[in-house]
């Protein structure tokens, strides 16, 4: 364990870590100003990765396909929320749990479907396919470090967006009491239906930059989704801070544990023992994690006061 | 008892008893024709039905009595099944000696989870559920020695005092038919107890049952622990059809399973839960029959069940709101 490769499995950890970010940011929005669970906010990852492999592939060009994706993703995402997620909100939490599981269904079937059962690939961007040094011995993927570089400025965005604009203070005060924003006159259905696009972006756009990472199949979403809901509960529902902190608390503690659970434990156990029991530990480390934090603070970290 | 007839009202347990005898005579009546048709694909379905809705039935105790929706019930069932696997491989396969081991250990599991999960409420209780339901996941993939990821095959099946009652399709089938029978008559009779009472008082209005005196925690621990050991139960018949048992048991695509499965037939329900479970495994069949994209209709039928529900739902379900 030598500090190069302990740099870069941390830029790894950050890395994933924006990627969970880019989702949880929707879900948790989604959730605070309209107390509504939505399971199937994964699915709009996993639209974001196979609709812009499959437009890359067809326009031969990352920018153009990414943008046609991420367009056409959206128009699938508003559809779904005309169709069924408006209905949903007015509902119990056990109804929308419900609903929206039933959404995923349908989704990874009908992704099933149309693209068939074997996974896809999304070529990278020429330009970014490369790798630099970053340290001695320590070659970065590019494509790696645009991935932190976007989740950086969306979370910027997302902070001046909430903090300093009308929208924003509405999303915030959304949160913190819905009837009496709407008592003050705001469309609070309209206010919804922004957010719910906004967020629905932010995950197809997530789902399209690690779609070049991962090999793209109908239930990529459903990993993501689990983390995704344990980032916005750890950092606390309808909180953006949180979620920044929560998600880069997550990539960095499950990508971390992944690469030296094991050895860790060599230094206390045997060297079987702590081969059998390493990954073990290290998938569940994160929700030891959320335990924990729920234990200590049962409304997450941030949780509690609206967004922040 | 005295005390639990002073709450009691006028027209109480006789309903849902009728319910419940009569979805278990249809379930004993179907069994009975498959097994003098000699169709032993339809003997096997029947007994899958019974395991599935005895773990349903377990899960609407606590959606519906007590109002704590757990998304993480499949691992009860797949811990269970582990129980079952990794006692077989000591040689322990009667079920005098099983059935409570099952029982125990993934009650003690229950109870220690819902200790912390229970001091979180709504969203948060159901984001815990699913956490130990993962962790419950991915401590059986890690255990190379039963299969890890792969799952592994069971030893043998389970015998009764040393008689090989599980071996043929028909004894599983009664086996199955036995376990829902007393857990569904059982929890039907719990919800008119005093204990019954005080969770359904808790579901309602936490605060007021609080204020009354009761130990909502307690009550609601005990009900947590025993709905999981019931579904252990349920596992442990659920390895014995298969003669496999593997980590996919506890996806928590399973959990949402069972969360349909109970609320299509009426969370309030127990019979209905049963109903439910009924239903779910026939579309699944059917469909699956017909198209090997079976869970696109079983999503739409979930999306429309949910969609053309009133909203008088939410009302129920006090508890799972903020």
């Amino acid at each position: 364990m030598n500090a190069s490769l302990l740099a870069l499995q941390a830029l790894n950890g950050l890395q994933y870590g924006m990627i969970l970010f880019l989702v949880a940011a929707g879900l948790t929005l989604v959730f605070g100003v309209m107390d509504f669970i939505n399971l199937a906010h994964g699915v709009q990852f996993t639209l974001g990765a196979y609709l812009t492999a499959s437009f890359v592939a067809r326009f031969d060009n990352f920018a153009l396909g990414l943008a046609a994706g991420l367009a056409a993703a959206l128009a699938l995402g508003v559809l779904l929320e005309i169709a069924v997620f408006r209905i949903l909100t007015r509902r119990s939490h056990l109804e929308q749990v419900l609903g929206t599981f039933g959404v995923i269904l349908v989704v990874t079937d009908a992704l099933r479907l149309v693209y068939g059962p074997a996974p896809r690939s999304l070529r990278m961007p020429e330009a970014l396919s490369g790798a630099i040094p970053l340290m001695d011995g320590l070659m970065y993927p590019l494509w790696r470090l645009a991935i932190i570089a976007a989740g950086l400025v969306v979370a910027l965005a997302l902070w001046l967006l909430v903090a300093k604009t009308r929208v924003g203070m509405l999303v915030r005060a959304g949160s913190t009491d819905r009837e009496t924003v709407s008592a003050l006159g705001v469309d609070i259905e309209r206010l919804f239906v922004l957010v719910f696009v906004f967020g629905a972006l932010l995950a197809a756009f997530a789902g399209a930059m690690a779609g070049p990472l991962l090999s793209i199949e109908p239930t990529m979403g459903d990993n993501v989704l689990i983390l995704a809901f344990v980032v916005i509960v750890i950092g606390g529902i309808g909180s953006i801070r949180g979620a920044f902190v929560a998600a880069l608390l997550i990539g960095l503690v499950d990508t971390l544990g992944r690469a030296f659970a094991t050895d860790v434990l060599k230094l206390v156990l045997s060297n079987a023992t702590a081969s059998a029991a390493g990954p073990a530990i290290a998938s569940m480390l994160i929700y030891v994690l959320m335990a924990l934090v729920l234990v200590a603070r049962p409304a997450g970290l941030f949780g509690g006061n609206g967004p922040s | 008892m005295i005390e639990a007839a002073a709450f009691r009202q006028d027209e109480p347990l006789r309903r849902p008893l009728r319910a419940a005898a009569l979805v278990l005579v249809a379930l004993a009546a179907a069994i009975l024709v498959a097994w003098a048709m000699g169709n032993a694909w339809w003997l096997s379905f029947l007994a899958r039905v019974a395991i599935t809705a005895t773990a349903a039935l377990s899960l609407s105790c606590l959606i519906g009595q007590a109002g704590l929706v757990s998304f993480g019930h499949a691992a009860q069932v797949g811990l269970g099944a582990y129980v079952a696997l990794i006692a077989g491989e000591y040689g322990i396969a009667d079920l005098t000696l099983l059935a409570p081991l099952a029982f125990v250990v993934v009650a003690l599991w229950s109870a220690v989870t819902a200790a912390l999960a229970l001091r979180t409420r709504g969203v948060y209780f159901i984001m815990l559920t699913l956490a130990f339901a993962q962790m419950a996941y991915f401590i059986m993939q890690s255990l190379s020695r039963f299969g890890g990821d792969d799952g592994m095959a069971l030893a043998r099946r389970a015998t009764l005092f040393g008689a090989p009652v599980l071996k043929t399709d028909l004894g599983l089938a009664l086996a199955a038919l036995a376990l829902l029978a007393a857990a569904l008559i059982g929890f039907v009779w719990m919800t008119e107890t005093r204990y019954g009472l005080v969770l359904r008082a808790a579901k309602e209005n936490e605060s007021r049952a609080l204020a009354s005196g009761f130990r909502v925690f307690r009550f609601q621990l005990y009900a947590y622990a025993l709905a999981g050991g019931v579904a252990a139960l349920a596992g442990v018949l659920l390895a014995n059809q298969a003669e496999f048992v593997s980590p996919s048991y506890m996806n928590w695509h399973r959990s949402g399973e069972l969360i349909v499965m109970v609320v299509l037939g009426g969370a309030t329900s127990l019979p209905g839960a049963v109903i439910g479970a009924a239903v779910v495994l026939i579309i699944e069949e059917a469909l699956g029959h017909w198209t090997e994209f079976w869970k696109l209709g079983l999503g739409l039928v979930i999306v429309a069940a949910v969609l053309l529900r009133g909203a008088d739902l939410s009302a129920l379900f006090g508890r799972a709101r903020r």
